[in-house]
């Protein structure tokens, strides 16, 4: 079955209010979790607004899915790759990001920090090293 | 479609799940197991109440395995385990216990 | 006779802000909404480019800040978070609007 596992990459280059782009791909990482793949997320350009901090959207009507990002441990999706430029050219530090951690059932349930801050030319690694991108 | 409860009206969608998530009570999630043909247990309870946290806090209904996992950390692997968890739940229980719940029907759920 | 502008894109993603800022006349007002307010927050690679137009008044809507996370205290100097009611406030003491979307 090993072999069957493919590394599959969703890309996220969208902030997560103005376009549907955000929300729908979360909503396929989360169908596509079912399928036991390798999969990671990468967050470039304005994709690294999602995963900011004390989002409140109750003044404009939308719903706010920032917690649903917690979530994704629980479906086996614990590699967050975050662009670091895209953060500095947006003002942004790793502290103005969601804590969002995985439990590690092979190690006795110890929690996991799932984002991890990657140069440019790491995340073209990153990229370099799929077999599927799926972007959004 | 619609549940009566306590004298409310309260409106669901055509598969007889709650359209506004605010008007759950323990006593609609009885009404909607009664609808269901399902008779509540602490276990049904234990299950219902783990799937109304879990959307507090994350803003969705767990997928069915995710669901299981959690049930087995929580209540032991008596009760998280595929087959008891149908047993209380007949028709799915991420489907199924989800309508009690008055959450809406899981992603990836068809 | 000013002109109230508004965008909405962010202006990491495309150039609608700084067209807009560059074509806004002193006494306009740039207001902020959508993905745009990402702009109104400081320590950004446009800082530069917003205070450089000092006569122009900047404005963000305070719930699109809100659902962003963007907490007023990281907005820029001299930009004001302005609710529902400021919005129409705004487009009623201004000559006109335009809509840079």
């Amino acid at each position: 079955m090993e072999d069957d596992v493919k590394k599959f990459l969703y890309v996220n280059r969208k902030a997560p209010y103005g376009t549907i782009y955000a929300l729908e791909a979360l909503e396929v990482v989360l169908i596509g979790a079912a399928f036991d793949q390798d999969v990671s997320l990468a967050f470039l350009d304005d994709g690294v607004f999602q995963l900011t901090k004390s989002q409140d959207t109750k003044e404009i009507g939308v719903k706010n899915f920032s917690p649903t990002f917690r979530a994704l441990g629980d479906y086996e999706v614990t590699k967050l790759y975050v662009e670091k430029e895209s953060l500095d050219e947006r003002g942004l530090t790793a502290d103005d990001l969601q804590e969002i951690m995985w439990e590690d059932e092979d190690d006795d349930w110890a929690e996991k920090p799932s984002i991890r801050i990657v140069s440019r030319a790491e995340m073209a690694d990153v990229f370099a090293d799929q077999d599927v991108i799926l972007s959004f | 479609m619609s549940y009566d409860v306590n004298g409310q009206t309260v409106e669901t969608d055509e598969e007889g799940y709650i359209t506004n998530l605010s008007e759950w009570t323990p006593d609609l999630g009885a009404v909607i197991a009664k609808a269901e043909d399902v008779d509540m247990t602490d276990e049904h309870w234990a299950v219902v109440n783990f799937l109304r946290d879990y959307y507090e806090e994350y803003q969705i209904a767990p997928a069915v395995r995710v669901l299981i996992k959690a049930i087995k950390k929580s209540l032991g692997k008596e009760v998280g385990n595929n087959k008891y968890m149908y047993e209380l739940f007949p028709y799915g229980p991420a489907k199924q216990a989800c309508k009690i719940a008055g959450l809406p029907k899981p992603t990836g759920c068809v | 006779m000013a002109t109230l502008h508004t965008v909405n894109k962010s202006p990491f993603a495309n150039q609608s802000l700084l067209s807009c800022l560059a074509h806004a006349k002193d006494g306009d007002t740039v207001l902020m909404i959508e993905d745009a307010v990402y702009g109104a927050a400081s320590g950004t690679g446009l800082a530069d480019a917003m205070a450089a137009r000092s006569g122009v008044n900047l404005a963000a809507l305070g719930p699109d800040l809100a659902a962003r996370g963007i907490a007023t205290e990281r907005l820029l100097a001299g930009i004001k978070a302005v609710d529902y009611a400021g919005f129409v406030e705004l487009a009623a003491s201004h000559d006109r609007a335009q809509a840079w979307l």
